[in-house]
């Protein structure tokens, strides 16, 4: 605990945060930043960041004033080469967290989306807690740049939404990005969110996503996190279903510092049917932490959760999913599996799978593994003249695949496909 | 529902049966906590220098700590002064036989279907009895002696085998492991120590029994059972406290030391007072049990039947140091009412080739929480670990929770570890498949409920495996969910 008091980034030092020139503070986002100096940031023993330390990664680097979105030394970093090859969709661009209308699609023509920037005197959703996690009073405080994307009841968009948030900088630097999605009743939307960091420069990333699906509405999502070895992101996204939606959800995580996945599925209407899927496939010093909730609150919906993880060099891995099922939420059908493959010695995996359950007319199981590639396995494909370490990435593509393979759209399928494989070799 | 409702109120009104209190003259330290009670307590038992210095250490390291707060159970909190921390019935002198032992004090066992007179002409159990604060007998000790078995209350065994006491006590659980560890380190009372030599298989199951009979006192006892190389032992534990209004606290410790070779099976029966219906009253159950295999090729096994207490914060655990050392866990928690119950293991896999297995079965009914707790930890030497948990929740009722905190720390990538977990309620197509071959509803589930936890129950020792069935069928019987 002292160590903490002494750190440059600790409640004390947040004080020194200073108020962002943009805006006017609404009461919003001054709520946020008296719970980040009530709080502080999450400490070496707080539970919810126990394998985390993202404080210990900050407080090296960053002063309270970067830590608040202060950023030198960035540039713009090449788009082209991170967009998806062959996959048509509408474009929203981040650049060194500000929003470049300039490289995003114009969508003002097409009918039942509207988009409008956040951060100015808008209310937020809120529905992500400012008091459950630092960063997201963090985001909700100081964030600059944002959108706010609304899809009128009964529109199916032509084509996906892909945000790119795209970073370059060679100076330590960090931004804060927010997104807010209202899906009205019976819409369907994709979204795709990439994020590619370029640069030699430290970088620290808060991304606030609130996403509200409307009764009947179906959203399907997809992550892609391949940010390069120097950055720390911690994204917070928080959905709620409305009665009889779908989600299908993907969260990729392939590199970067420190990834924490705060992913919150708040099923808040009856029917709803909820999928999700991650794959954490890192070396080298990556740490990727996974946080999910899915929060039953009202009867009769169905979740299904399937996140897997391969952990080479000296990577960890940190899997928590909690399930809750809330009283009355009967009939109930929620599944959970965490399936992690350790490559190295020194890979690490922490795993948590969390059920807490009110309810009693329920069916709800959880399941996890780690261990390595099954020897028997490796020695039938050797035994047939499959090299060694092509038969090691066989399984390995084999063991991704069954999260890979439910994905919605194939150019984006392929795309992972090829992220994989690169990976993998 | 309404019928559900009957059979469930039927069920809740069932009393306590082990709920009567006898007068029996007791002598008692003053209430409250401070160093002079310590050396109260330790001058009473007659104990060396060494021991009070260990204690009044624990004493100390127990001011700086704070209770902990993460279990996942509520209640007011403690007041450590307001405690009696010694309570003793009145005795001119050790007894050497039963038939010494104040006839008052063989009726309290008696009642309890653990007659120690009978035990002695029973061949089977060896039985160490004890009432609030010290142990009152010891039966079958010359039997056992003759090989070599030391089985005794641990003041005995202070006086008669300080160098083993010395040398184990709190190697496992070390005096300031944690708040109720330390606690119980400083005020422990007495307890059962258990010695088994080298390559002896003890030929009958040990047991100690529990029992709080005063009013106003804490229980703190404290067991250590050590297997010398080779050797094996089967240990059981029970427990019963009378009904009161207030809460109770016990905060025991158990500490199992396996050498080489040596398997140690530990099994409990737990039924102290869960409190009333309202929840009024009941015993705070705050255990510390962890088992160290040393030696390689050791193995401990951890089998509770969980069926009492108001609150039970309690995971007993196994240190798998040994190469190819194993440990298992089988547990079988119910709560009903208003009892909370946040128990699990912990494994913590420090050699090679070491195994562990875990089982645990948890029932909730009426307004009851009921938390699995465990933790699986491969450290980054223990190759080729294996583990395979398991653990399952029945709900009964709408109105009770039952939740699941596994931690898995995996550091070796040659371990094998595999965790799977369900929650449900009886099938009503179950229920409905008995009542049609005429099995009536309460039959079924006590039937079912039997079924779901036959895997702990097996572990059991038959004369304890008969209670712990009798023991779920009275708490469960007939509620349906």
């Amino acid at each position: 605990m002292s160590v903490t008091s002494a750190s440059p980034l600790s409640k004390d030092a947040l004080v020194a945060l200073p108020a962002t020139a943009t805006d006017a503070w609404t009461e919003q986002r001054a709520q946020a930043r008296q719970a980040l100096l009530k709080n502080g940031l999450p400490a070496a023993r707080s539970e919810e960041y126990r394998f985390t330390p993202v404080l210990r990664s900050l407080e090296k680097k960053f002063s309270p004033r970067q830590l608040a979105g202060y950023s030198e030394g960035t540039s713009l970093p090449a788009l082209d080469a991170h967009l998806i090859p062959g996959f048509d969709a509408y474009r929203l661009v981040f650049i060194n967290g500000a929003f470049d209308a300039t490289r995003s699609t114009d969508l003002s023509g097409i009918p039942g989306i509207t988009i409008q920037p956040l951060f100015n005197d808008r209310p937020m959703l809120n529905l992500a807690d400012v008091e459950a996690d630092a960063f997201t009073a963090l985001n909700t405080g100081f964030g600059t740049h944002g959108l706010a994307i609304e899809v009128a009841p009964g529109t199916r968009l032509a084509k996906p939404l892909l945000v790119w948030h795209g970073q370059k900088s060679d100076s330590p630097a960090a931004f804060h990005t927010r997104l807010q999605i209202k899906l009205g009743a019976a819409s369907e939307a994709t979204l795709v969110e990439k994020f590619d960091t370029e640069g030699s420069g430290d970088v620290f990333h808060t991304f606030v996503e609130e996403i509200e699906v409307g009764e009947q509405a179906k959203l399907q999502y997809c992550k892609i996190q391949n940010d390069a070895g120097q950055v720390t992101q911690i994204a917070n996204t928080v959905i709620r279903q409305a009665d009889s939606s779908r989600i299908d959800t993907f969260t990729f995580t392939f590199d970067g510092k420190l990834v924490r996945n705060n992913f919150q599925i708040v099923i808040d209407g009856e029917n709803c049917e909820s999928h999700f899927f991650g794959l954490y496939l890192v070396k080298g010093n990556t740490l990727v932490d996974n946080h999910t909730v899915v929060d039953h609150k009202k009867p009769n919906s169905f979740s299904n959760e399937m996140y897997k993880g391969v952990m080479d060099g000296q990577s960890k891995g940190v899997f928590n999913g909690k399930i809750f099922v809330r009283p009355h939420a009967q009939k109930t059908n929620a599944f959970q599996s965490n399936r992690n493959i350790l490559l190295s010695d020194t890979a690490t995996v922490n795993t948590k799978p969390q059920l807490e359950i009110w309810a009693d007319d329920v069916k709800c199981s959880h399941g996890c593994t780690s261990g390595q590639l099954d020897e028997e396995a490796m020695f039938y494909l050797q035994s047939r003249g499959i090299s060694k370490s092509a038969a090691r990435a066989m399984l390995l593509y084999a063991f991704a695949g069954e999260v890979i393979q439910p994905l919605f759209d194939e150019t984006l399928k392929h795309y992972i496909d090829q992220l994989v494989s690169q990976k993998l070799h | 529902m309404s019928k559900d409702n009957q059979v469930l109120e039927e069920i809740t009104s069932k009393e306590y049966e082990h709920g009567w209190t006898v007068n029996l003259e007791t002598d008692e330290a003053p209430k409250g906590l401070n160093e002079d009670i310590v050396r109260f307590i330790s001058a009473k038992k007659g104990e060396p220098e060494w021991l009070l210095e260990w204690r009044l250490k624990a004493f100390r390291a127990w001011l700086r700590m704070t209770e902990p707060t993460w279990p996942n159970v509520h209640y007011p909190a403690i007041n450590y002064q307001d405690i009696i921390y010694y309570s003793a019935p009145k005795q001119k002198k050790t007894a050497n036989s039963l038939d010494e032992v104040d006839p008052e004090l063989l009726k309290t066992f008696e009642k309890l279907g653990i007659s120690l007179t009978e035990q002695k002409r029973l061949t089977g159990v060896a039985v160490d009895a004890v009432l609030d604060s010290v142990s009152v007998a010891t039966t079958f000790k010359e039997k056992l002696a003759e090989m070599g078995i030391i089985f005794c209350s641990f003041s005995e065994a202070v006086k008669e085998h300080p160098e083993l006491v010395k040398k184990y006590l709190g190697s496992v659980v070390p005096m300031n492991d944690n708040y109720f560890a330390a606690l119980n380190s400083a005020v422990f009372s007495d307890g059962s120590f258990c010695y088994i030599p080298k390559g002896v298989r003890c030929p009958m199951e040990l047991s100690t029994y529990f029992r709080i009979n005063a009013a106003n006192t804490g229980q703190f006892e404290r067991t250590l059972i050590v297997a010398d190389e080779g050797s094996y032992v089967s240990y059981l534990e029970g427990c019963t406290a009378p009904m009161r209004d207030e809460n109770q606290l016990h905060a025991a410790v158990v500490e199992l030391y396996a050498l080489k070779d040596a398997e140690i099976k530990y099994s409990t029966v737990q039924n102290w007072y869960p409190g009333d219906k309202e929840g009024k009253g009941g015993i705070y159950n705050f255990v510390t049990k962890r088992g160290l295999c040393a030696g390689d090729h050791s193995k401990i096994s951890w089998t509770q039947v969980e069926t009492g207490s108001a609150i039970t914060w309690k995971y007993p655990s196994c240190i798998l140091k040994g190469d190819y050392s194993s440990g298992e866990f089988y547990s079988v928690a119910v709560t009903n009412n208003y009892q909370q119950a946040d128990t699990g293991t912990k494994m913590v896999h420090i050699g090679k080739h070491t195994r562990s297995r875990i089982v645990s079965k948890g029932i909730s009914a009426g307004k009851s929480q009921n938390s699995y707790r465990g933790q699986v930890h491969v450290l980054k030497r223990a190759a080729h670990a294996r583990n395979f948990s398991q653990c399952d929740s029945l709900l009964m009722g709408d109105q009770c929770g039952a939740h699941t905190f596994p931690y898995i720390d995996i550091e070796n990538p040659t371990a094998k570890v595999e965790h799977e977990a369900t929650t449900s309620k009886i099938g009503e197509d179950q229920i409905f498949y008995c009542l049609q071959r005429g099995i009536d509803e309460e039959a079924a589930v006590a039937l079912i409920v039997n079924g779901y936890a036959k895997e702990v129950l097996n572990q059991l020792p038959m004369e304890f495996a008969v209670e712990a069935q009798k023991l779920l069928a009275l708490t469960l019987e007939g509620s349906v969910g």
